[in-house]
């Protein structure tokens, strides 16, 4: 049982990390980034070469993942979301964008790291054993405990720095925010290059531990988009919340339904249809987003 | 302009059933046929995808229904004998019941909330097809037979596909001839009395329920026509390739039913039938490219968003503007 928890808490923490980074851009433009998966695999790929190709310490590559998607994530949403927000006539249309941008990502992918699966040797060796109730490995304890701290500086961050109220009240009403003085076109970029920067930093964290591939992309944007449905789209409480859920959903499943085959993630869909039927805007969200 | 619709409808029954054959034959690539065959019966999913945007929902769950079609044909023909004519509209009507049943509850959802729920819905379908022994998990049903013979009052309508000379050029014909009935279906339905509620709804579902128009009954109904075609499309995918897997149709199907819809453009009821030629036929012709296929293709795709926001369609919308 305690094993379970702790492995809930480990995969949560990370989940968390990643429907952060995904709710923070739907909740400043009311864009589905379907390509954030792309962006998360992109990640570990950057912390990969920068780890095992260059031979740098792995902060440096976490650093380097972040800084190259936190670009990425500006440059897309400058140069092509902004235009094509202005110019549709329905918001959807941001849709075919940015599923247009999953696509290229996975090609750039391919062309770029292969199609082989790549990991980043342990960066610390050893195993936490309590009591053979709770077995560890301490790498694993290590990107939780870090995921952690990065969800608490986000936090943070949103709450206390100029910059995060800015895009708070954006989320909130963009036109009082507009009225306010905010810059709007800026806080946009900085919060898609903020959200862009949490997936590359997932990605360089989980690349010690499962190591990417190009085929995870696609998965992991709809573990996402599961998890901020749970907690309800484009609020950060929300995001937390839906990440822990299901991380724990899957840890539970996992060993309680091990014996029916792999049925969890049938089990959760359906619970969640269920939940969507009697919540509809998920345990936080605003009604009708 | 009735007389300009009517030429226009002929000029298109020439392409297909006369130009596209020939041409083929011209240049001996009878593989074409498999493509635009796909093609066809890619356009009537996106048919289906259409009529919900069309009620202002986004979908991206056809799939699932595209899914569940194939399965249920495939299943009706190979266990229990029935001639696949038959189970092409069962499994439409199969879908279609499944779809009210789903749709009662997450209907009501609005925007992404319903864009999100319809894409975990093909995952949904994938692992129900994983789980479920009829669907014989993961191996999936292969060497489905080919459909036989149908006649009606003893005159064969369409001849059973095993004696056909070129089982390919029966299933274009087939599957264009299914595409046809659809979109006049479906242009039927926008310009009566039904589309006219629809599009009340797609823009402002309040206000059209204050008017006394039953909202709820209406975009259940227009969920479950669109089911309809996605479990006819599916049916006839899952006979074409004589096989289904649960991986037949995945989420990346889902959203490219959805993109097909977007590329055509939304004001158009032959949008999504644009949409999937140019991208499933634009995918294939780059097939030249090799490793930079789907770079290019992607490429292209974003570009065409950046120029055309609107869909390829909303190039009408100048000309009319102008004139």
């Amino acid at each position: 049982m305690e094993q379970i928890i702790a492995n809930g808490l480990y995969l949560g923490a990370q989940y968390a990390l990643i429907a952060l980074g995904l709710t923070l851009i739907f909740s400043l433009m009311n864009v589905l980034n379907f390509a954030h998966g792309q962006m998360y695999v992109f990640g570990g790929f950057v912390t990969y070469t920068v780890v095992v190709q260059l031979g740098l310490p792995f902060i440096v590559g976490l650093f380097a993942s972040a800084i190259v998607l936190a670009i990425m994530g500006a440059a897309i949403e400058k140069f092509l979301f902004a235009p094509v927000i202005r110019r549709s006539k329905r918001d959807e249309s941001t849709m075919l964008l940015a599923a247009g941008i999953a696509f290229f990502l996975d090609a750039v992918i391919l062309l770029a790291f292969g199609e082989k699966q790549r990991g980043v040797p342990k960066i610390v060796n050893g195993v936490f054993n309590w009591d053979m109730r709770i077995i560890m490995p301490y790498d694993r304890i290590l990107i939780g405990v870090l995921a952690i701290l990065l969800i608490v500086v986000f936090i943070g961050f949103m709450n206390y720095s100029r910059t995060g109220r800015a895009m708070r009240a954006l989320a909130q009403d963009k036109m009082a925010a507009q009225l306010m003085g905010v810059n709007v076109a800026r806080y946009s970029m900085i919060g898609f290059a903020l959200g862009a920067m949490l997936a590359g930093l997932v990605g360089g964290l989980l690349v010690t531990i499962t190591g990417v591939n190009l085929g995870m992309g696609g998965p992991t944007s709809v573990k996402a988009f599961l998890m901020i449905m749970i907690g309800g789209a484009g609020v950060i409480s929300g995001a937390i919340a839906g990440g822990f859920i299901l991380g724990m959903m899957e840890s539970v499943g996992l060993t309680v339904l091990s014996a029916y085959g792999d049925i969890t993630y049938l089990v959760i869909f359906a619970t969640l249809m269920v939940f969507l039927a009697v919540r509809p805007q998920g345990l936080m969200g605003k009604p009708w987003g | 302009m009735n007389a300009k619709k009517l030429l226009g409808f002929a000029a298109f029954l020439l392409a297909v059933f006369v130009l596209v054959p020939l041409i083929i034959k011209a240049t001996g690539r009878s593989d074409f046929y498999y493509t635009l065959t796909s093609v066809a019966l890619l356009s009537v999913g996106a048919a289906g995808v259409w009529l919900t945007f069309y009620i202002g929902r986004i979908n991206i769950g056809q799939g699932a229904y595209a899914l569940v079609g194939g399965y249920v044909s495939t299943i009706l023909v190979t266990q229990a004998g029935v001639s696949f004519w038959l189970t092409l509209p069962l499994a439409g009507l199969f879908c279609a019941l499944i779809s009210v049943l789903i749709g009662l509850p997450i209907l009501r959802l609005r925007g992404v909330y319903f864009a999100m729920v319809t894409l975990v819905l093909t995952e949904v379908a994938r692992l129900t097809a994983l789980a479920l022994p009829i669907t014989n998990g993961a191996k999936g049903i292969t060497s489905i037979p080919l459909p036989g013979e149908f006649s009606l009052f003893g005159i064969t309508i369409i001849p059973a596909f095993g004696s056909l000379a070129n089982p390919r050029f029966g299933f274009y014909i087939m599957a264009v001839v299914l595409m046809i009935i659809t979109y006049l279906v479906l242009w039927r339905i926008v310009n009566s009395r039904l589309g006219h509620l629809c599009r009340s709804l797609q823009q402002n579902e309040e206000l059209s329920a204050s008017i006394g128009v039953n909202t709820a009954y209406l975009r259940v109904l227009a969920y479950a026509i669109s089911s309809f075609f996605g479990g006819i499309a599916g049916a006839m995918f899952a006979s074409i390739a004589q096989s289904i897997y649960p991986s037949s149709f995945v989420v990346a199907d889902s959203v490219n039913f959805m993109l097909y819809c977007f590329l055509g453009g939304l004001g158009y009821v032959f949008g999504p039938m644009l949409g999937t030629l140019l991208l499933y036929f634009g995918w294939d012709l780059l097939s030249i490219a090799r490793e930079y296929q789907l770079l290019i293709y992607s490429g292209i795709m974003i570009l065409l968003m950046l120029v055309l926001p609107n869909g390829v369609l909303s190039l009408l919308d100048k000309k009319e503007g102008r004139a």
